[in-house]
């Protein structure tokens, strides 16, 4: 029997249609996704490059963001020991991939995880800048923790003497637009500019503040007005520059850094 | 002619998809905190409803009437991930923003009304007209709610400054209210009283009604 002549509702010819209709739509699905996905990787790439370069506040002065990330060196550290871990190429090195692949990562005791991240990979891809005679002049650390809703992805940026903060920026989060979502609002981004992360002792304490921070504030270069409306964004924020300024995050790195 | 006017016009303020049928609210609210992205979406919804009515139709003669509704997700699903793709290749920083929004168009009541109540019953290019239509009825509400809510939550248009705001010196103080979704209900809400006091025909009949009793004197 023909294929017109069947019956809409017969057996051949419901499953004739659906394999028919699913071959079409696949084809016509995986070869989108084929054919932008080049287009795709460029600008997630781009997006990337952009916050870096934004973070560690480069001035484009007229060029294009891949020209100006160009300046821009990618190293691999190793967080336990604190040192380069050159035997990583860092430009195939997935970072974000590490963090939930139990081979590269290792779960966190919960005493320890106060950025409730649940696993820290052994790799960290940080980004760096050096000034003419070859010194580190800027360091871009990539940084995450849990909000309120979601875990707030960003780069933390210091000056050369892995101390004193260029910025902190997030460039993935699903806090509240308006409360929490303030984190992107750049006037609180620009009081962390010339804030330390270390006291004298060496531990981290730099953290937000309820009541605002002006200079008569006590220590008010270890501190950051808190985000009003959003005590656990905030609170967050403050956890995760504590866990990755502290031993389990880059502290190891940048003492070494400091030493040599 | 007249008659594809009227598909496509109709769908605008006659037969609205939110305001009369209140369909697709939920995107609606999650979607129109600033110009920018209501603008997108309305031009992904619009597509994916125009698409879909017109590809359904072409085989609406050929679709068993017992898997009709999967056939029609599987065209919908498809088109809302081409849609998805493409906006991630040319327009990435609205689709950071849409984020889940636009694959969710699949589950979007309209694009399955209009697909299940036109299309399988009209030719292709009325049915593309009716895509296009609902799809320009959906737009006209987001742009309605998205509007105010961007005016009135940060004070700007499309992140152009038109209040200037308190925080930065001016002299408007931005209603966060505006920024979360319930302001979304409150606007809708106005929109559809407007609407139905423009046109009294889309008022709905009371469900039920308390009736003045005569009450017989009982001596």
């Amino acid at each position: 029997m023909a294929f017109k002549d069947l019956p809409n509702d017969s057996i051949a010819k419901t499953i004739i249609v659906a394999v028919v209709l699913c071959l079409v739509c696949s084809i016509f699905v995986s070869a989108s996704a084929v054919f932008l996905k080049p287009q795709q990787e460029k600008n997630k790439l781009l997006d990337k490059q952009k916050n870096i370069v934004q973070v560690a506040g480069i001035d484009l002065a007229g060029r294009t963001v891949p020209e100006a990330f160009k300046q821009i060196e990618a190293r691999v550290v190793d967080l336990q020991t604190g040192e380069f871990a050159d035997q990583v190429d860092a430009q195939t090195y997935d970072h974000r991939k590490a963090t939930k692949d139990p081979e590269q990562s290792s779960e966190l005791d919960p005493k320890e995880d106060i950025a409730s991240i649940k696993r820290r990979e052994r790799y960290a891809t940080i980004y760096l800048t050096r000034d003419s005679n070859g010194n580190i002049e800027k360091l871009i650390l990539p940084v995450r923790g849990y909000g309120l809703w979601s875990t707030l992805w960003g780069f933390m940026a210091l000056e050369g003497d892995g101390n004193t903060v260029i910025g902190l920026s997030f460039f993935e989060h699903a806090e509240t637009p308006g409360l929490g979502g303030e984190v992107d609002n750049p006037a609180w981004k620009a009081q962390w500019a010339g804030k330390k992360v270390y006291g004298d002792d060496g531990d981290v304490e730099l953290t937000l503040v309820k009541g605002g921070v002006d200079g008569s504030t006590p220590n008010a270069e270890h501190k950051v007005d808190a985000l009003s409306g959003a005590t656990l964004t905030s609170n967050g924020v403050s956890h995760l520059v504590k866990f990755w300024m502290g031993e389990q995050g880059f502290g190891p790195f940048l003492r070494n850094l400091h030493k040599g | 002619m007249d008659n594809a006017k009227k598909i496509v016009v109709e769908p605008v303020f006659d037969n609205n998809p939110i305001a009369l049928q209140v369909l697709g609210i939920c995107s609606a609210l999650a979607v129109t905190s600033n110009m920018n992205t209501a603008v997108i979406m309305c031009l992904a919804l619009t597509v994916v409803t125009a698409l879909s009515n017109f590809f359904i139709s072409l085989i609406r003669n050929h679709i068993p009437s017992n898997i009709r509704i999967i056939a029609q997700m599987t065209i919908i699903a498809s088109l809302v991930i081409v849609v998805d793709q493409v906006l991630k290749a040319y327009a990435y920083d609205v689709s950071k923003q849409l984020s889940v929004f636009v694959g969710l168009i699949i589950t979007n009541c309209i694009v399955m009304g209009r697909a299940e109540a036109f299309a399988m019953k009209n030719p292709p290019v009325p049915s593309l007209l009716d895509g296009i239509g609902n799809g320009l009825g959906y737009s006209v509400i987001l742009l309605f709610v998205g509007f105010f809510r961007e005016l009135f939550g940060a004070g700007t248009l499309f992140g152009v400054e038109i209040l200037p705001l308190a925080k930065d010196g001016g002299w408007y103080v931005a209603n966060g209210m505006m920024l979360l979704p319930p302001s979304a209900f409150f606007i809708i809400g106005l929109f559809i009283w407007a609407v139905r006091v423009w046109k009294p025909a889309q008022v709905e009949k009371p469900d039920y009604q308390i009736h003045a009793v005569h009450r017989t004197e009982v001596v």
